[in-house]
């Protein structure tokens, strides 16, 4: 059968269409932590990915208030808070206004007797109820007293007091006008906890253009101009991070193909031929996706966003079939060129490859990108694009550049003495400093910017919300056993907390208690009669008289027949949220995490050592989530080494094994051994501290530069290099240039990373290639 | 001690000869010039719901301008203290803060006392209305607060004392119930 242009061309398009059609229909993708999370994790690791994406600190958003007076921000937070709460979006919103716990407070009080830490036989036993009467009397009676007052008579002893004294212990927000309000008074603030969990970037979207919208509205309708709104939290960063990568996708592309297309029409001077060379970009760019969302169920916007970059990569390959079959033929070249470019294409898929083995999620996704796209863009090359062009592809003459530059290659032997002594420095240099070249902060991944970081400590400082830097871990197969563990480990962290220690920490217990501890709490309960009993004894001369007691009694009565709490009895309350997002089951295992705060001295760290040898014998684990990620992130760049080095090796072999001779193999390893550490030197004496990404860098300034190497290797053998072929590479470099420039001028720390070092270090690689092993000729004439 | 109150009084009543009349910046220049100390205070406080008053009693510590710690020790030890803003609460082990600057009720409460030791007018005038009755030597402060939300919780506070010297606070709580603070300063001071 014999394909026709047409129908290469159909085939082409319903393979693309129908990658496209997935990538509408059921590509995911995100802009979240994942690309930096563990693919593989640990237990407790799998807990803290578990935390970052859906944990109560995830759900965070904190909204701030600045402008006008006193009074404005005042209704404008009561407005707001009214709005929010009634839109279904977030489960709790709060802004200091008393009102604003009713239901949490009605929870309480029903089951004070279930929940409260000081219910003891002895507390009601004759003297300890006389002791416990008279505190709850003197709270009563304080300034402070109108807020218990009312519930004196049935709770005499004071439980509702003991549960909410563990709630606050430290201090929390400053109130102006009723509603929280930072230190200075001069920002009014609120803090939302969403419905959506802190994974899901479009539910967090959905929360934060909420709040933006209710509070236009609410400025409108009260002409509260003056104001301003600012916002942070988990979720905010994540939403900002998708709309940062989106926009830098956009310029990406947009700069890549600018700057690719005008250069294509340059070279070709014909629509026809530029379109024809996205053949092979266009699938392989569609085929990459798909791949990744194959592999990995999603899509992470950093992935597409260096695939942006690797247009410059995957456009060469048409170039090279165009310029270099324009010359000999189309069957000529499939028998002298595609040899030579099939030797580059899989000598990149192996150094690509090897990041399938990485950890580091992100890593892999890069790699299977790379891999399938490449692999696609070259197929396409070799087996569609011959038959759709056929063989009316005329492409002009290298013009007086392609000649010029052909004529300086020929000189370019004159930069290895230089280049030897940039070697010699680079390399004494990287030498002094190997010690500080590596930044092991995970920081530098991060997209959140400076100013966005500074803004969040600021709310998150005035609200007094954790950090979520600090937690201690309990896990246990069933729920029971997993309260039990965080009530023991809960017992020993209150020792810390009053050597002041720690500041203090939350835990699930204080509202959903283990039955065991309900039940004993319960059990402490007497009967009615035997409370009465006592009670008459313990108030005698008190200032509070049994007799008034009714209600307390009936309390205690009704408590003694009550089942044990479950969590659906906190249903509807902050309480349930408060719980669900501290404690967690997957794979037959709860686990339970208690936030641990820093003490109040002002001091943000936690003596380690202390909690660790608080916490010895009760199972549960302390984790400094700080010290995790960069011991986690340490181990990325260890293997990210080793499978870089990997990937050269690979590429050497590959290239060893086509080449056969030592001299050759010699000459290329050097040069791309020169390249990689001027290019690392040169990195870190401008002031970037190396990370896993400019590693990656490193290993596509190989996998690209190699191909460069193969080309100028071929000249030996075809007894020179002819024009057409050096226009094609010299094309070829300036796409892969300008595709990683691109990428440098992107806001995402890691993209940029990878730009800043392959722009550059494909332009090195071509000199020093050119110089090693392009033969030497004498002065130009 | 009995001499040292005698001449506290005399140069009382050597004050109020000097200025024509006994007025409120009277009383406080006076108080301004009270350099701290300590005094024991009894608290007897009355609620409807309860059959007797509740009294309790400790230790009252004042370094103007604005640090203030009241210790009780009877009938179980208990800490409140003042700083600047910030008012800290120690019960059975239990520390608490709060930013009094924050909620009105509790601002109030507090101005009640500090600016009052500390005869800072202007302070007290921003929460309540102020009317002076008595001598130098026994006057009396009757603070009526301005806010609603405070006045919904404290219909009065009555200051009194001699000289510079605050001896009794009472709160008259919009619900009926009272609260009376007896100081007696300590020797020495």
């Amino acid at each position: 059968m014999k394909v026709t242009p047409l129908k290469a061309f159909l085939l082409w398009l319903v393979a693309v269409a129908a990658g496209v059609a997935w990538i509408v229909l059921h590509t995911r993708f995100t802009a979240d932590m994942s690309f930096f999370l563990p693919s593989d994790p640990s237990p407790e690791q799998r807990v803290l990915v578990g935390q970052m994406k859906d944990g109560s600190v995830s759900r965070l958003l904190m909204i701030g208030i600045e402008g006008g007076t006193e009074a404005e921000r005042v209704q404008a937070s009561g407005a707001l808070r009214d709005g929010l709460a009634s839109s279904g979006l977030f489960v709790s919103v709060q802004n200091g206004e008393a009102d604003a716990l009713e239901a949490e407070r009605d929870v309480l009080l029903r089951y004070r007797y279930h929940l409260s830490p000081a219910l003891t036989p002895e507390r009601l036993a004759p003297e300890g109820l006389r002791e416990a009467v008279d505190r709850a009397i003197g709270v009563a009676v304080s300034p402070v007293g109108f807020l218990f007052k009312p519930y004196l008579l049935q709770d005499p002893t004071g439980e509702m007091i003991e549960i909410l004294a563990q709630l606050h212990p430290g201090s929390e927000p400053d109130t102006r006008g009723g509603v929280w309000a930072s230190r200075d008074g001069q920002r009014a603030l609120l803090l939302a906890q969403t419905r959506a969990p802190g994974g899901d970037t479009d539910g967090q979207a959905q929360a934060i253009n909420t709040v933006r919208a209710q509070f236009a509205a609410l400025q409108q309708a009260h002409a509260l101009d003056g104001l301003s709104l600012s916002l942070s939290g988990p979720g905010m960063f994540a939403v900002q991070a998708r709309e940062d990568i989106r926009s830098d996708i956009e310029r990406i592309s947009l700069i890549s193909s600018i700057g690719i297309g005008l250069l294509l029409l340059w070279i070709y001077r014909s629509p026809r031929m530029m379109a024809l060379g996205l053949l092979p970009v266009v699938a392989g760019t569609v085929a990459a996706i798909v791949a990744v969302d194959l592999v990995f169920g999603m899509v992470h916007g950093i992935t597409v966003g260096f695939g942006a970059a690797l247009i410059g990569e995957s456009v060469d390959y048409a170039i090279y079939f165009f310029v270099q079959s324009g010359r000999v033929g189309l069957q000529a070249w499939r028998e002298t060129f595609w040899p030579t470019i099939r030797l580059g294409v899989v000598t990149s898929i192996a150094g690509f490859g090897v990041m399938l083995w990485a950890g580091f999620p992100g890593l892999a996704q890069l790699g299977v990108y790379a891999l399938s796209g490449i692999a696609v863009a070259a197929l396409v090359t070799r087996f569609v694009l011959p038959v759709v062009a056929g063989d009316r592809h005329d492409i002009p003459p290298p013009g007086v550049v392609g000649n010029t530059t052909l004529r300086w290659l020929g000189q370019a032997w004159r930069l290895r003495w230089p280049a030897w002594i940039l070697t010699a420095v680079a390399l004494l240099y990287l030498v002094q400093h190997h010690d500080r070249l590596w930044s092991t902060n995970l920081s530098a991944l991060s997209t959140v910017t400076e100013a966005d970081a500074q803004a969040d400590a600021r709310l998150r400082t005035d609200i007094g919300a954790p950090d979520a830097r600090y937690m201690v871990l309990v896990a246990a197969g069933d729920r029971e056993s997993a309260l039990r563990q965080a009530e023991a480990a809960g017992q020993r962290l209150d020792r810390l907390v009053d050597e002041g220690l720690i500041g203090g920490y939350d835990s699930p217990v204080r509202f959903l208690p283990s039955e065991h501890t309900q039940r004993q709490r319960l059990d402490a309960l007497p009967p009615r009669e035997e409370l009465q009993r006592r009670l008459t004894q313990a108030l005698q001369g008190a200032p509070l008289s049994a007799e008034r007691l009714t209600p307390f009694l009936d309390a205690v009565a009704a408590a003694r027949q009550a089942p044990p709490m479950t969590r659906a009895d906190l249903a509807g309350t902050a309480m349930s949220l408060a719980v669900d997002a501290m404690m967690s089951q997957a794979d037959g295992q709860w686990n339970i995490v208690l936030p641990l705060r820093p003490p109040a001295t002002g001091s943000p760290d936690i003596p380690a050592d202390a909690v660790r040898q608080a916490l010895a014998g009760t199972g549960a684990v302390f984790i400094d989530l700080k010290l995790e990620f960069e011991t986690l992130y340490a181990d990325y760049l260890q293997q990210a080494v080793y499978l870089a080095l990997g990937g050269v090796l690979a590429i050497t072999a590959m290239l060893a094994f086509a080449m056969r001779s030592w001299v050759r193999i010699g000459r290329m390893v050097l040069t791309l051994a020169m390249t990689v550490i001027m290019v690392m030197a040169a990195l870190h004496a401008l002031g970037t501290e190396l990370n896993l990404l400019h590693l990656i860098g490193l290993l596509l300034i190989v996998a690209v530069g190699s191909n460069y190497t193969l080309f100028f290797d071929q000249i030996d053998a075809d007894g020179g290099l002819a024009v057409d072929v050096w226009s094609s590479m010299s094309v070829a470099v300036v796409t892969t240039v300008i595709g990683f420039g691109a990428l440098a001028a992107s806001t995402a720390p890691v993209l940029k990373a990878m730009g800043t070092t392959v722009a550059p270090g494909v332009v090195i690689a071509l000199l020093l290639a050119a110089a090693f092993i392009v033969p030497r000729q004498g002065k130009p004439a | 001690m009995n001499f040292r109150r005698l001449l506290a009084l005399l140069l009382a009543s050597v004050s109020l000869a000097a200025h024509a009349a006994f007025d409120i910046d009277t009383l406080m220049r006076d108080l301004a010039r009270h350099t701290g100390g300590k005094a024991r205070f009894v608290e007897t406080r009355t609620m409807a719901m309860l059959d007797k008053p509740v009294v309790s009693s400790g230790e009252l510590r004042y370094q103007p301008p604005d640090r203030l710690e009241k210790h009780t020790l009877e009938p179980y030890p208990e800490s409140m203290m003042l700083d600047k803003d910030t008012l800290t609460l120690v019960r059975a082990n239990r520390r608490m803060s709060v930013n009094v600057a924050s909620r009105p009720e509790a601002q109030a409460f507090v101005e009640s006392i500090r600016s009052t030791l500390a005869g800072n007018r202007q302070a007290l005038e921003k929460h309540y209305r102020l009317a002076l009755a008595g001598s130098p030597a026994a006057w009396s402060l009757a603070l009526t607060p301005v806010d609603g939300a405070v006045s919904a919780l404290i219909s009065r506070i009555t200051v009194s004392g001699g000289g510079n010297q605050v001896r009794r606070i009472e709160y008259q709580q919009a619900d009926g119930d009272r609260s009376e603070l007896a100081i007696e300063p300590i020797a020495g001071e």
